[in-house]
Order: structure tokens, then C-alpha cells, then sequence
């Protein structure tokens, strides 16, 4: 491997640190919504993808069943196969080394190598595995920390953590909402998804809002 | 198996399979702009939801609580700029003080 640039270095060393640290929420949210400590961390080391991470916990905790928790959370990580798509050509790898690149290809591994696009071809994949690694790294630390916490709590509603969680959606969601379309949808589907809360089971008014997506983004 | 293993599983054995397709399917098959689209706005969509049915729902009915002061502060949060753990902290003490004392 030639040198690390140092830009590209703190640049992933500061996403990793950032990102990883949102773990806490996680390890936190999950418990809150009955997960155990292990299976939060197996998701935060197998699935290890945020907001499909959110999704599962917040869908089983709606008392949704397990087929519409694993079909959201596999819509909103369709991403990371795309990502998979852009990156291929410019990490090149196969065999054990695909397997691995594959599991650490999230937002903010891309996100950094895209960004360092302009540095050239080794400091984009400098970024992507420093970045993809520094992540995996501190998510799964912190997401251990944040599921001891939550279990060590006792009742959740106490600690406001039945609150912190939907703030923590939010806070995901927020700053991809930049234009009126973009508000616009997370408007409408928050009140689709409430006004089929009291008809559909559980886990499906959530599902349903996709519709919303799909339709706006088919429009020309 | 419980529910939450099957939901625990399945969803890593999902989540890992869409990451490596990506890495082995030709560029050509997902260059559309359509898709492209549609997948920017999924996770806005998803992650609304979620926000509204974890804030005002309880089961299958709608329930307006101290989670929904916490959310709301939360908003306040993200207005004024404040970085992501201050957002999630002034929701949980707002839910918390609330809950606590009324």
C-alpha cells in the first residue's frame, strides 16, 4: 500500500470517530425496543448498516413481525448496493478481499472516497477502507456501550430514551431534507404512516410509505 | 427461533447480500436515473415513518405523550443547527422530565 496522504487520514479518522459514535443510539434504541446486547451487536457487525439497523429495532418494537422489519430495513440498504456498483471499478478486488469490501461498503466509506476523487486513485481507496474499517470499528464499540447502557436503565420511559430514539430517526433523516420535494415527502409520510397505523398490522404503514417514493421518484 | 432472531438474521444476511451484488453486477444495470432517484428518496420517506409511528403511536393506536414534547424539542434542536447528540439528549430529557413529573 503506498502512503496515506493526511488529509485522507483525518478525513476518515474523523467520520469514523463521528459516525461510530452514533453506535451509542443504536446499541441504545435496540434494547429499548427488546433486542438483547448480542443481538444488537450481531446486527451492528453483520448488518452494519445504520439506518437498516434503526429500521429493524423501530419496526419490532412498533410490534411489527419480522417479514415487513426485514423487508424495510432491506429497502433502505438497496444504497449500499449502489454504492457497491460506483466503487467496484475503482477498488478492483475479488475472492475474500469482495467479501469483505462488500460488508464495509456503507454511506461513509463512499462518501470520503468519492470525496477524495480529486487526490487521485490511491487516495480514494485510502479513504474507503480507512474510513469503511475506522467505522466498523468504533459503530460496534459503541453500539456494545449503548445496549449496556440501555439494559442497565431499567425502565426506558425514565431516561426519556422512548423519545430519543425517534429524535435519533430524525436527526438521521434531517439533513437529507433539502428541498420542499424532499420535505414534502417526509411530511406526507409520516402522515400515511399514522393514518394507517390504526388499520394495517403493525411494521406495514411504515413499508407502505415507500409507495410515496417510488411514485414521486418516477415522475420526470 | 424467536421473531427477533429471525428479524436479527434475516436482515444481516439481507443487508450483506444487496452490499456484494453491488460489487458484482455490471454498472449498466442500475445506471437508470429513475432508480437512482427513487433510491435517494426511499430512506426519506422509511425513516419519516418511523419517526411519527415511534413518537405517536402505542401498538395499533394513535397516543399523543411526553415522547411527543421530547420529538418536538428535537425539532427545535435540529433547527437551531445543534450537532446530533445534543438533538438526542434534549429529546430525552424533555421525555424524561415530563414523564418523571407529571
Amino acid at each position: 500500500m503506498s502512503k496515506v496522504a493526511s488529509t485522507t487520514f483525518r478525513d476518515s479518522l474523523s467520520v469514523s470517530l463521528t459516525v461510530g459514535a452514533y453506535g451509542v443510539a443504536f446499541g441504545a434504541a435496540s434494547v429499548a425496543n427488546g433486542f438483547s446486547v448480542l443481538q444488537s451487536c450481531l446486527l451492528s457487525l453483520l448488518t452494519f448498516s445504520g439506518a437498516s439497523q434503526f429500521a429493524v429495532v423501530g419496526v419490532m418494537g412498533a410490534g411489527g413481525n419480522p417479514i415487513s422489519a426485514i423487508a424495510t430495513a432491506s429497502l433502505l440498504g438497496v444504497r449500499n448496493g449502489l454504492y457497491g456498483v460506483i466503487m467496484a471499478p475503482r477498488l478492483k478486488v475479488r475472492g475474500l478481499k469482495r467479501v469483505i469490501t462488500a460488508q464495509i461498503t456503507i454511506d461513509e466509506s463512499t462518501g470520503v472516497a468519492l470525496n477524495q476523487e480529486s487526490r487521485g486513485a490511491d487516495a480514494m481507496r485510502h479513504g474507503f477502507y480507512l474510513t469503511g474499517f475506522g467505522v466498523f470499528l468504533f459503530w460496534n464499540i459503541f453500539t456494545l456501550a449503548g445496549a449496556l447502557g440501555a439494559q442497565a436503565m431499567g425502565d426506558i420511559r425514565a431516561w426519556g430514551l422512548d423519545a430519543a430514539v425517534p429524535a435519533a430517526f430524525l436527526g438521521l433523516v434531517w439533513p437529507r431534507l433539502v428541498s420542499n420535494r424532499d420535505r414534502a415527502i417526509a411530511i406526507s409520510a409520516v402522515a400515511l404512516a399514522l393514518a394507517l397505523t390504526p388499520i394495517l398490522p403493525a411494521g406495514l404503514p411504515i413499508i407502505a410509505t415507500a409507495f410515496i417514493a417510488i411514485v414521486i421518484g418516477l415522475r420526470p | 427461533m424467536s421473531a427477533l432472531w429471525v428479524a436479527t438474521i434475516g436482515t444481516s444476511v439481507i443487508a450483506f447480500l444487496l452490499k456484494y451484488s453491488g460489487h458484482s453486477i455490471p454498472e449498466r444495470f442500475l445506471s437508470n436515473p429513475k432508480i437512482q432517484r427513487i433510491n435517494a428518496l426511499i430512506p426519506i420517506a422509511l425513516l419519516s415513518a418511523l419517526v411519527g409511528v415511534q413518537t405517536i403511536t402505542e401498538k395499533t393506536k394513535l397516543m399523543v405523550d411526553h415522547r411527543l414534547a421530547g420529538v418536538g424539542v428535537a425539532v427545535i434542536a435540529l433547527i437551531l443547527k445543534a450537532p446530533f447528540p445534543i438533538v438526542v439528549l434534549s429529546a430525552a430529557i424533555t421525555s424524561a422530565a415530563i414523564y418523571n413529573w407529571f
